[in-house]
């Protein structure tokens, strides 16, 4: 199949924003899933329901409570601008923003399975072997993790590909800027005759989402075989 | 003096109270299943706070609650044998055996890794993963990464409980052979009367409450 090059453009975009998205995510995703599953606190049911929230809001609240927040004169937007000269709104930084807050339950979600479900009882043995707690992190409670962090990444990827909602009414449908793969298939749905685009991006969308989870069930497997460590 | 243990340890809603001196050899702590006897090995390792109380070990204090020394597990130079082996999965056999040897520095360590490994005869799984292991295999090597850490003593709790007769038997062997060729306190948990009567030079008894 032959794309035009404004369509491979619009994967490129696709792919740049939900990369970003995805690495942004991921320490924040992470050190949540580790609160989540070997803390306990007040307001912990509060924390847990916040991050799911991305989950069951309409994503066009998502988007709105996003332009409000860091729209050019939102409280988080304008400080961002003014410290860092970091513009969200109409910008593709802002559509990878949106995609990250889409994500983020997932990931959370997956990776604090994950840490869940690492034996504790082997930290313990590697501290009595002489480890320090952060040697521990690294060499035994990270890699018994790290099938499920990575199933938590290859979700988030896939949610962030075909994230529409918070992203257009966040950013808008911008050409060249925030216009990704769904808010391109949209565009094209938009005006009659433009079917065949529309089939183009949307098999483009299909694939990509589908290698997503061959590349995830592989690696969960190879590392399931090797370690007898814990997917979800 | 071996051990030097008076302490205090809270086990869900009730206390464990537990003193002992022991000079020298195998201190063995007798008592029924769930009497606190892991507890209190838990504590010397120092995975578990006392109450009160005092830990010293060879005439090094490891705790001592009035004078609020509490050494973290990482640096009490325990070699703990659990009960399961506690192998990381996602190591070889190698790099299990070799976890605690290369954190230690040359002078702490007690001896050569081939050496251990010929002494516990696990020189054929070194490239295997341990979840391929059987108990009685895994254990040993479990036995090995303990005193490859470079110890200054060693716990066991029930290291035998996982194997059949003729396992055990062996593991027994190794025991005594690590009390006589390293000079080791070890301080040794189990409710099986044989055990305990070849293995203690001292038996603390810990029972349940009335």
């Amino acid at each position: 199949m032959i794309l035009s090059e404004v369509e491979w453009q619009i994967v490129a975009l696709s792919l740049k924003v939900s990369a970003v998205a995805i690495f942004g995510a991921l320490p924040i995703s992470f050190v949540l899933a580790w609160v989540l599953a070997r803390k306990h606190f007040a307001g912990k049911v509060l924390l847990d329901a916040l991050v799911h929230l991305p989950l069951v809001v309409p994503p066009v609240v998502t988007g709105w409570l996003l332009l409000i927040v860091f729209g050019n004169n939102g409280p988080a937007g304008r400080w961002l601008e003014q410290t860092f000269g970091l513009q969200f709104m109409f910008r593709w930084t802002g559509a990878a923003l949106a995609a990250a807050i889409m994500a983020l339950p997932l990931m959370v979600r997956a990776m604090r399975l994950s840490i869940e479900a690492v034996d504790r009882k082997l930290e313990i043995a590697a501290r009595t072997l002489g480890a320090g707690p952060w040697r521990t992190f690294f060499e035994i409670t990270l890699p018994l993790a790290f099938p499920g962090v990575l199933a938590g990444m290859v979700l988030g990827f896939a949610r962030s590909i075909g994230e529409f909602g918070a992203t257009i009414t966040f950013v808008s449908n911008i050409p060249g800027e925030t216009r990704t793969l769904p808010l391109a298939i949209y565009a094209a749905l938009q005006m009659p005759g433009n079917e065949a685009d529309a089939t183009r991006l949307a098999v483009v969308s299909v694939v990509l989402s589908l290698l997503a989870l061959i590349v995830s069930e592989t690696l969960a497997r190879r590392s399931m075989r090797e370690r007898g460590g814990h997917v979800l | 003096m071996s051990f030097d243990v008076d302490i205090e340890v809270r086990r869900g809603d009730r206390t464990i109270s537990c003193a002992f001196k022991s000079p020298r050899g195998i201190t063995v702590l007798f008592g029924p299943s769930g009497a606190g006897k892991t507890s209190v090995l838990e504590a010397l390792a120092g995975i578990v706070k006392p109450e009160r109380g005092h830990i010293a070990v060879a005439g090094r204090t490891l705790f001592d609650a009035d004078q609020g020394i509490d050494l973290a597990p990482e640096k009490r130079g325990c070699g703990y044998v659990f009960q399961d082996s506690r192998l990381f999965p996602h190591r070889s056999v190698r790099a299990n055996l070799l976890y605690g040897w290369r954190l230690q520095p040359a002078e702490r360590r007690l001896i050569a890794p081939e050496l251990a490994i010929g002494f516990l005869g696990i020189g054929h799984l070194l490239d295997r993963m341990p979840r391929s292991l059987s108990g009685g295999e895994a254990q040993r090597v479990a036995i090995g990464r303990a005193l490859l850490s470079g110890p200054q003593f060693i716990l066991m709790d029930e290291p035998l409980a996982s194997l059949d007769a003729s396992r055990r038997a062996e593991i027994l062997t190794l025991i005594e052979r690590i009390r006589d060729e390293l000079g080791l306190p070890i301080a040794y948990v189990s409710h099986e009367r044989g055990e305990v009567d070849r293995l203690a030079d001292t038996i603390v008894p810990i029972g349940l409450p009335d």
